[in-house]
């Protein structure tokens, strides 16, 4: 598969919030505004690339070659943990109020089953390096997409008027549930008709 | 076979997690964060109760502010009040203005179910947001306790309670001053009193003398006697609504006498006398139950 295939394929076609449901709990939680929201979106990707290069070449070199294939669970979530911390200790670094604003979100991105997700996927799927690389970076540009969508969204419904018993987290539900409706009508066919 | 299988998986994964962990080491000494030191040691002073009363989301954010904020007042602390303001300026090097006396809140209401008309039973959720949601409350006066108890349950330190007569009072002594209650209270009826008041005006109704007795046995009817009575308690009738202005330090037991619907109360030892009056007794087997 091409690289744009890829990329389209991770973005909107199996964007792994709105259409695999994988990593929903610093999309919702992480969403009442969108400057928090981008740095989450941000960190899941530096972390989703170079978790699927990483876990790639452990697969090839180390888990292949020795035929421990069945550890595979085990070293991806090692290499997601010290990708995590990693940011965290940068995030720290760079932005204090970034760091604070994602607060316990970001440590959790340890557990966020997008990343162990995309790992596997591209380790199923074949890929090479580069490919895996790309096909990281991109669920982590789809699940960007996603959480920016849902906060600027969110922003907005801070100044509606919502019925009492929605405000907060369920009419946030609710919003996230359309937009998978909505992303639905991205499919294989349309992959076909934009790239042969 | 099988047992070189065992030693490469246990080799393989031991080896990522050592090279892994070593990386970590080396990232953490070159990404760390120099903290202030004083930040630890202003959050030390501070009460830690994390009630917000300072305008900050809790202890930690306040001493984050107070070091790297140069113009960040040292006196916001109300639990700490002026030891903890004193201290923090001791930390920072900073002169402090102590800012006033301390205040407490107290519940300006005292209708319960045999003094206060009620237009229907409330049977809903236990929090008087909800209740104040239909039709204002079961109670007919629009501004007086509901009596459900946001208060008791927002309160940090556990100063609220129900009195003898089921009515919501607050312990003078326990309060922080945090305000929570205040700002919880859908008909604001919990208002600021001065910690040292001696008396209180327990009504919040602004309606006409009339309206009030249809409804009320014990509110405030606006007629007047108070400031003619203590012409120096600092009593002002204002919107049918008798207030203290607590500057003014005159006697105000002779408004208690005189107040017909004795909605004027004197508060002595944390209680008030008046109609109705705790005995002290159970004064104190209520305090002596809070400890247990």
């Amino acid at each position: 598969m091409s690289y744009v295939g890829i990329i389209i394929t991770f973005v909107f076609i199996e964007n792994f919030i709105l259409t695999k449901f994988l990593g929903l709990c610093p999309f919702i939680g992480v969403s009442k505004n969108t400057e928090s929201a981008v740095g989450m979106g941000f960190a899941v990707t530096f972390v989703m690339s170079l978790a699927s290069l990483t876990t790639w070449a452990i697969q090839k070199l180390i888990l292949v070659p020795l035929g421990l294939e069945f550890l595979q669970t085990i070293t991806f979530i090692l290499v997601i943990a010290t990708l995590v911390q990693l940011v965290e200790m940068i995030i720290q670094k760079i932005s204090a109020p970034l760091y604070k604003a994602l607060g316990i979100y970001l440590p959790l991105i340890t557990t966020n089953c997008a990343v162990l997700g995309i790992a596997l996927i591209a380790v199923r799927s074949n890929y090479n390096a580069f490919e895996s690389f790309v096909a990281g970076f991109s669920a982590g540009l789809g699940f960007l997409l996603a959480i920016l969508l849902m906060s600027t969204i969110r922003e907005k419904l801070e100044n509606e008027w919502v019925p009492k018993p929605f405000r907060g987290v369920p009419i946030a539900f609710i919003t996230g549930g359309l937009m998978a409706l909505a992303f639905m009508a991205f499919d294989k066919a349309l992959l076909r008709n934009l790239i042969g | 076979m099988i047992f070189m299988k065992i030693l490469w998986a246990f080799l393989s994964v031991g080896l990522l997690g050592a090279l892994f962990g070593v990386g970590l080491f080396i990232a953490s000494r070159f990404f760390a964060v120099k903290k202030d030191e004083r930040i630890q040691r202003v959050e030390e002073a501070l009460p830690g109760l994390n009630c917000g009363a300072c305008g900050f989301a809790g202890c930690e954010s306040y001493a984050e502010a107070i070091v790297t904020g140069e113009d960040t007042a040292l006196d916001l602390c109300k639990p700490g009040g002026p030891d903890t303001a004193a201290e923090l300026g001791r930390i920072m090097g900073r002169e402090v203005e102590m800012s006033g006396e301390k205040l407490v809140a107290q519940v300006h209401c005292r209708g319960g179910k045999e003094t206060s008309e009620y237009d229907f039973e409330y049977e809903g959720i236990e929090d008087c947001n909800a209740a104040a949601l239909l039709y204002g409350g079961a109670k007919r006066c629009p501004y007086g306790c509901l009596g459900l108890g946001s208060c008791i349950k927002v309160c940090p330190v556990n100063a609220i309670d129900y009195d003898e007569d089921g009515l919501v009072w607050v312990d003078r002594e326990l309060c922080i001053s945090c305000g929570k209650c205040i700002d919880v209270c859908p008909t604001g009826v919990m208002k600021w009193i001065p910690y040292d008041a001696d008396t209180i005006v327990a009504c919040n109704s602004t309606d006409k003398g009339g309206v009030v007795r249809k409804y009320c046995k014990v509110g405030c009817i606006g007629c007047g006697k108070c400031t003619r009575s203590s012409p120096d308690g600092g009593f002002v009738v204002e919107n049918f609504l008798a207030h203290i202005d607590y500057s003014k330090g005159g006697e105000r037991d002779s408004a208690v006498e005189a107040c017909p619907t004795k909605c004027i109360i004197k508060i002595v030892e944390n209680t008030m006398t008046g109609e109705s009056a705790q005995p002290l007794e159970a004064v104190a087997a209520q305090d002596s139950h809070e400890s247990d």
